[in-house]
């Protein structure tokens, strides 16, 4: 077995100090690299310490370490952001004396026509329903931490399918299709932001800073207590 | 180099939050993930997801994503067909996005995860360090093809101006929307550890 490659940002010692010894003794810091299976002996680093795979090079340790006051603000924010640009208006055109006026919901509800449906669905869990379902799992699983109590039941099931959902949740993508479309018809129309615009653009922010702050690793192990 | 991995060992880490178990443990003792060494019936999966995919694809392409109504004309476009609409009004980085996002993507996408999940069996000549970084790539990008169904959305949701100027999604916008998601399951079934699985055989770099 080997010890993981340490960095700190500027010198490597990959390849230093290989050690041949399995230690079941200490189970918590064997670590398999997720992506290519290989076992390290990971020892407790300082904190802004990385440590690489020896074979593949994939971070096993990030260094970062979860502040929950940060993670829980953000996740707080998120929330209430999102659910803010659901009821405020999104969008709105103008154009030969005709407007419309569109919020979020609206948009989620563009395919009501039949065979459309699916798409509803998708796109309204994309954009709104899994982020929020993210936020209030994370929520749910830290939240009696941050409070110093024992972690709620199911806690680290509610983590694990906050991280699953992370793929799925496409917030910032539809933005950047907020601005495609706002191409395609500026031309066309007169375009006017509504306050939810603004409110949904902050929560993408926050969500991408919430991804930077929060390492998974040191969120699990908080949650190790769980009986 | 001296490579044990944990299914050498005897062991196996939870896929979900790399907790490390004897092997012959059913679930994740922390997160109750169902624990198994390497993703079960990975290239089976993967093909399946990508088959569905490409399938998918190929109607997307067809058949009109958008349908314009403006003053009694009605307009339809493709997807390509739009992107060429965009370049003609001199938006040519948004027509950029989206011919990437709608068409390079997803296109590269099959071309790579059919080639992870083709050379995880047979002898290649493409290195393992480079096999891993198309995988983290592919699985980076694919997510971002969505773009173009948010903007169908987005406009149909919009532009409802009565007789001036309306908007209606096309059945492309059905397919491929299906298509972005069947291709994200492939990636997502794909193990990178497979890659690891046998010996490189590929020339040593140096
Ligand atoms: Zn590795
Ligand atoms: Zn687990």
């Amino acid at each position: 077995m080997a010890v993981a490659g340490q960095d700190d940002d500027v010198s490597r010692s990959c390849g230093a100090g290989l050690l041949s010894r399995i230690d079941y003794l200490h189970p918590m810091t064997l670590l398999a690299c997720p992506s290519c299976d290989m076992l390290h002996d990971v020892p407790d680093l300082p904190q802004g310490r990385r440590a690489y795979c020896l074979r593949c090079n994939h971070m096993l340790v990030s260094g970062r370490h979860t502040s929950l006051d940060r993670t829980l603000a953000t996740g707080f924010a998120i929330a209430i952001l999102i659910v803010f640009a659901l009821f405020f208006p999104f969008l709105s055109i103008e154009e030969l004396g005709f407007s419309n006026t569109t919020t979020l919901l609206g948009v989620a509800a563009a395919f009501l026509d039949g065979w459309l449906i699916p798409l509803t669905l998708a796109v309204t869990a994309s954009i709104v329903a899994i982020p929020l379902i993210r936020v209030a799992l994370l929520i749910y699983a830290l939240f009696p931490i941050w409070r110093g109590r024992p972690p709620a039941p199911h806690a680290a099931r509610a983590f694990r399918w906050s991280e699953a959902l992370r793929p799925w949740s496409m917030a910032e993508i539809f933005v950047l299709g907020a601005a495609v479309a706002l191409v395609k018809v500026a031309d066309l129309a007169t375009i006017g932001f509504g306050p939810a615009f603004w409110a949904f653009c902050a929560a993408v922010f926050i969500i991408a800073f919430e991804r930077q702050i929060t390492d998974a690793a040191s969120i699990w192990s908080m949650l190790d207590n769980e009986p | 180099m001296n490579v044990l991995t944990a299914r050498e060992a005897g062991l196996v880490s939870c896929h979900r939050c790399e907790l490390v178990h004897d092997q012959g443990v059913a679930r994740c003792r922390r997160c109750h993930a169902h624990l198994s060494s390497r993703k079960p019936y990975s290239l089976q999966r993967v093909w399946a997801w990508l088959i569905a995919g490409i399938v998918a694809y190929i109607p997307a392409n067809l058949y009109p994503m958008l349908v314009t109504r403006q003053l009694g004309t009605t307009h339809e476009d493709t997807i390509v067909g739009g992107v060429i609409v965009l370049a003609d009004t001199g938006a040519y980085g948004i027509a950029g996005i989206v011919f990437f996002a709608s068409v390079v993507v997803p296109l590269s996408k099959f071309g790579v995860i059919a080639l992870l999940a083709w050379s995880v069996t047979r002898p290649n000549s493409l290195s393992q360090h480079s096999r891993l970084h198309l995988h983290e790539v592919i699985e980076f990008v694919g997510r971002w093809s969505m773009i173009d169904v948010f903007v169908v959305a987005l406009l149909t949701a919009l532009v409802q101006l009565g007789a001036a100027a309306s908007v209606h999604p096309g059945p492309a916008a059905v397919c491929f929307a299906l298509s972005v998601v069947f291709t994200m399951l492939s990636a997502q079934a794909f193990d990178p550890r497979l890659i690891w699985d046998r010996p490189d055989t590929s020339p040593k770099e140096t």
